[in-house]
C-alpha cells in the first residue's frame, strides 16, 4: 500500500448499506460536526441505487457509509443544507436515474449519454428586463482550448449570473475503465485529464497496488512525489503564464511560458513524456535517474529557482497587475466551504485542504512540504497562491535532489485483486484532490471505478466567483481557477 | 512634383506598416524574442488582400461598405496632419475639426458594422468604443484649441509648430505631448487602453468590432489602424520637433525618426504594464482632458487674462 497518499480499503462485506432514513441523517449529523464530504457516487442494482459516501474526519482519516435504496423512490435532497453536495447529487440523478426529491437544480454535469444530442436545448436560467442582456461564449472558444458553453446575463458590463455548460468533452472513461485488465488501465487513466496525468495516474496505481497487497519501497514513492511536484510547477507556470497572458502583461507571460518548457522538459528527460506519461506504472515508476540525468535535474531546478525570483518580483510588484487582478472575482471563504472547493481554490480562499499533509506516513512525512493559504480569495490571491506552492515546491524538490536519490529499480509484481473490496485514493494533484474509487466484485473484478477530477467541485466556485463583477475581468476570473473541461466530462 | 509632395506620399505608403512593425519588434525585443520582420504588418495586409472576404447572412451592405469607409477617413485625416513636421498635402483654416470628424466617421461606420452582425460580443465592444472615443474627441479639440491660440493660427500643422518660449508655452507643450500620446493610444487600441493581441472576445474594444470581417475588408481595417498611427506619431513628433516647420530635409528626417520614437515608446509601455481594468479606461482616457484642459489655461496665463 501507498503510504503517502490518503487511501481507504474496506471489505465490502463489512460495509451494510443502510436505508435512507438512516443515512440521510447520518449524513447531516457528520457535516454538521465538521466532517468534509470527499466525494457521493452512486451505482444501480436492479431497482435500487447503492450509494457510497466518503468523509474526511478533521483529523484527516477517509470514512465510508453505505445506502442501499429503491431509486424510484430515492431520498430528499441534502443540496440546500449543503451546497458542496450539489455536483454530486446532480451527477447520481443523471448515471442512476436516482430520485431526489426535491433538488432545486438538477441540470445534468455532462449530459451522458443519449443526453448528448440534448445539449444544445437546455433552457440555460434567464433574467428578464429591459437592460439585461445575455453573452453566450463558446462552446467553441477563440483560443486553442477545450470546449465548454458559458452564458452570462449582464446589466451593463456587469455580470449577475453564470450559467456554465459542460460536457462536450464526455468520452465515457468510468464505463472504459471497466472494460480490460486493470493493470492495463494506466494510459488510459493518464488522459482522464490530460494536464494532471500523474495526480490521476498515482491515485489510481495507489488504489491497484492497495486491492493487489502489492507494498512499494520508499524509493517508488519518492520517486512519484517528485514527478507530481514537477507537474505542479510546471502546471501553476502555465497558469501564470495564462493570467500574465489575460491582463496584458507581457513579461510575466513570456517568462513564465519560457520556465514551463524547462519544468516539462525535465519531466520529460525523467520518463520520455513531457506531460508525465508513462512515468507511473502499477507496481513501480517508468523512470530513472543516472548520476548524469541527477545533475541535469538538479541544474533545470535551480534554473527555474534563480529565474522565478526575478519574474516572481515583477509580477507581485506590478501596480497594473495588481489593479487588474485586486478585487476581481472573489470567492469568500465561507462561500468556498460551503460549495466544496478544493485545492488553490479553496487555499486561495482561506480553507487549508492539502492532502498531502494527511497522509500518515510516507514521503510527505519524511519529507514534509509547508502547505499555503491566502485570505482574501480574489484572482491576486489565486495567483500569488500558486507563486507560493511552485516556490515551496521547488524548494522541497531541490532538497530531494540533493540527497542524490535512487528512482527506478524493477516493478514489483502487481497479483491478481482482491475480492469485495472497496479502495478510495486521493491524491493533491496540483489542481486539488484526485479521487479514485475502485470496487471489486467476489472474483476480484473491478465493478466499479469512480474518478473524481477536482474540477467537478470547482466550477461552481467560479461561477459564483464572477457574480458583480465586470464580464471584461471573466477570463481573469477563468484562467486564476484553471480548470479542466475533460475533467469534468469525463 | 515637388520633393515635400513626394517625401509625404513615400511616407503615407511606408510609414503605417514601419510604426506597426516597430512597435511588434520593441515588444518582442523586451519579451527575449528576436520578433517578426518591421515589414511584417504589410505582408500581413498583402495576404488578406489575396483572400476573399466571408459575409455571415445577418448582415447588410453596410457591414462591407464600413472597412472601406473607415481606410478612407483615415487617410483623409493623414492628409492634414504634417507627416514630414512641415506644411502638409492639405492644409486650410479648421482642418483639424475635418480630422476629428474623419476619424469620428470612420469610428461610427466600424460601430454600425459591429452592431450590424447581430453578435452580442460585437455589440459590447462597440458600446465600450463609443464611450471612449467620446472622451477622446474633447481631448483632442482642447489640445489643437490651446496650441492655436498660443501659435495664433487656425490649422493643424501650424498649431503644432509650437515654440516654446516662456514657462507657459512650456507648460503647455507638456500637456499637449501628454495628451496626444493618450489619444493614440485610445484610437488606435493599443495598451494600456485596450489589448491588440488577446484572444479573448470579452475583454476586448476595437479586436472585438472586426471579428467578423475577412480578407480585403479586415486589411482595410489594419491599415487604416496603421495610418491612425502614423498620424498621431507625426503629429507627436512635429511638436517634439523643435526644427519642425522649417521644411528642410534635415527637419523631415528628423520628423521621422522622432515618429519611429514615439512608436518604442508606445511599445515600451505595451511592454512593461499590463492593461487597465476596463472600468478604469475612463479615467486613463480623462487624463487627456486634464492636460488638455491645463494646457488651455496656460494660454490664459501667456495672454494674462487678455481676450
Amino acid at each position: 500500500m501507498s503510504d503517502s497518499v490518503l487511501l481507504a480499503r474496506l471489505d465490502v462485506s463489512q460495509l451494510t448499506p443502510r436505508g435512507p432514513a438512516d443515512w440521510r441523517p447520518d449524513v447531516i449529523h457528520r457535516l454538521g460536526a465538521g466532517q468534509r464530504l470527499v466525494t457521493l457516487f452512486a451505482r444501480r442494482l436492479g431497482d435500487e441505487a447503492l450509494l457510497t459516501s466518503v468523509f474526511q474526519t478533521a483529523a484527516g482519516a477517509l470514512e465510508v457509509t453505505r445506502a442501499a435504496m429503491n431509486a424510484a423512490h430515492g431520498y430528499h435532497e441534502l443540496t440546500t443544507t449543503f451546497p458542496a453536495l450539489h455536483c454530486f447529487e446532480r451527477e447520481m440523478h443523471e448515471q442512476t436515474g436516482l430520485r431526489i426529491a426535491d433538488h432545486p437544480w438538477l441540470k445534468p454535469i455532462r449530459f451522458e449519454g443519449q443526453e448528448q444530442a440534448a445539449m444544445n436545448g437546455y433552457p440555460y436560467y434567464r433574467i428578464e428586463g429591459k437592460e439585461v442582456h445575455e453573452v453566450a461564449v463558446g462552446p467553441i472558444h477563440a483560443g486553442v482550448i477545450e470546449p465548454g458553453s458559458f452564458r452570462f446575463s449582464c446589466m451593463g458590463e456587469q455580470v449577475h449570473h453564470l450559467e456554465i455548460q459542460l460536457g462536450y468533452q464526455h468520452r465515457g472513461v468510468e464505463r472504459r475503465l471497466l472494460g480490460t485488465d486493470p493493470r492495463r488501465l494506466t494510459p488510459l487513466v493518464e488522459t482522464i485529464a490530460g494536464d494532471t496525468s500523474i495526480g490521476h495516474a498515482w491515485a489510481f496505481c495507489a488504489a491497484l497496488e492497495a486491492l493487489a497487497g502489492c507494498e512499494l519501497d520508499e524509493h517508488t514513492e519518492l520517486a512519484r512525489a517528485f514527478v507530481l511536484e514537477l507537474e505542479r510547477v510546471a502546471m501553476h507556470l502555465a497558469g501564470l503564464s495564462g493570467l500574465c497572458a489575460d491582463v496584458g502583461f507581457l513579461q510575466g507571460a513570456s517568462s513564465y511560458g519560457r520556465l514551463r518548457t524547462t519544468a516539462i522538459n525535465t519531466t520529460m528527460r525523467l520518463c520520455g513524456n513531457r506531460f508525465g506519461r508513462s512515468a507511473l506504472r502499477p507496481g513501480g515508476v517508468g523512470l530513472q535517474l543516472p548520476p548524469d540525468l541527477l545533475e541535469l535535474v538538479r541544474k533545470n531546478v535551480d534554473l527555474l529557482r534563480t529565474d522565478l525570483e526575478i519574474i516572481n518580483e515583477r509580477f507581485v510588484t506590478s501596480r497594473t497587475v495588481r489593479h487588474r487582478l485586486e478585487g476581481a472575482g472573489v470567492l469568500s471563504t465561507g462561500q468556498a466551504k460551503e460549495l466544496g472547493v478544493v485545492g488553490p481554490s479553496a487555499r486561495a480562499s482561506g480553507v487549508l485542504i492539502d492532502t498531502r499533509h494527511q497522509a500518515p506516513a510516507g514521503v510527505w512525512k519524511q519529507r514534509p512540504i509547508a502547505p499555503q493559504v491566502l485570505p482574501q480569495g480574489d484572482c491576486e490571491a489565486r495567483g500569488k497562491l500558486r507563486i507560493a506552492e511552485m516556490n515551496e515546491s521547488l524548494r522541497w524538490l531541490a532538497e530531494v535532489l540533493t540527497s542524490s536519490p535512487r528512482f527506478g529499480g524493477p516493478k514489483k509484481p502487481v497479483g491478481p485483486l482482491a475480492g469485495n473490496q472497496l479502495v478510495i485514493s486521493v491524491v493533491e494533484g496540483w489542481r486539488g484532490e484526485v479521487v479514485h474509487c475502485l470496487e471489486t466484485g467476489p472474483g476480484g473484478e473491478l465493478i466499479h471505478y469512480k474518478a473524481q477530477d477536482p474540477s467537478l467541485r470547482n466550477w461552481m466556485g467560479l461561477a459564483i466567483a464572477v457574480r458583480k463583477n465586470e464580464i471584461s475581468d471573466f477570463p481573469i476570473c477563468n484562467k486564476s481557477f484553471d480548470l479542466s473541461y475533460c475533467g469534468n466530462d469525463l | 512634383m515637388s520633393p515635400a509632395l513626394v517625401g509625404n506620399v513615400l511616407v503615407l505608403l511606408v510609414m503605417p506598416f514601419l510604426l506597426t512593425g516597430v512597435i511588434n519588434r520593441v515588444k518582442s525585443l523586451w519579451s527575449g524574442r528576436k520578433g517578426p520582420p518591421l515589414f511584417q504588418p504589410a505582408w500581413d495586409v498583402l495576404r488578406l488582400l489575396r483572400k476573399s472576404s466571408v459575409y455571415s447572412t445577418t448582415t447588410t451592405p453596410l457591414f462591407r461598405i464600413a472597412p472601406w469607409v473607415l481606410l478612407v477617413t483615415s487617410l483623409g485625416s493623414a492628409l492634414v496632419t504634417p507627416l514630414l513636421g512641415s506644411t502638409p498635402l492639405l492644409s486650410f483654416a479648421f482642418d483639424f475639426v475635418v480630422l476629428a470628424y474623419a476619424w469620428g466617421l470612420g469610428r461610427a461606420a466600424l460601430m454600425l458594422a459591429a452592431l450590424d452582425t447581430g453578435s452580442s460580443f460585437e455589440g459590447m465592444g462597440a458600446a465600450r468604443e463609443a464611450t471612449f472615443s467620446a472622451l477622446v474627441e474633447p481631448a483632442l479639440f482642447l489640445v489643437v484649441g490651446a496650441l492655436g491660440l498660443f501659435t495664433r493660427t487656425h490649422t493643424l500643422h501650424q498649431a503644432l509648430f509650437l515654440h516654446i518660449d516662456d514657462g507657459a508655452s512650456a507648460l503647455a507643450w507638456v500637456c499637449a505631448v501628454v495628451a496626444l500620446l493618450v489619444v493614440l493610444q485610445t484610437e488606435t487600441a493599443r495598451m494600456p487602453v485596450d489589448d491588440p493581441t488577446t484572444h479573448l472576445e470579452l475583454t476586448m474594444v476595437h479586436e472585438v468590432m472586426v471579428l467578423d470581417h475577412s480578407g480585403p475588408d479586415l486589411a482595410a481595417i489594419q491599415l487604416a489602424n496603421s495610418v491612425k498611427l502614423l498620424v498621431g506619431a507625426s503629429a507627436i513628433a512635429t511638436l517634439l520637433n523643435p526644427l519642425a516647420g522649417a521644411g528642410t530635409a534635415l527637419s523631415a528626417g528628423l520628423t521621422v525618426l522622432l515618429s519611429l520614437l514615439v512608436a518604442v515608446v508606445v511599445g515600451t509601455i505595451e511592454s512593461l504594464i499590463a492593461r487597465l481594468r476596463l472600468q478604469t479606461v475612463p479615467k486613463y482616457v480623462g487624463l487627456a482632458i486634464a492636460a488638455g484642459a491645463i494646457a488651455l489655461l496656460a494660454t490664459t496665463w501667456r495672454l494674462g487674462g487678455a481676450p
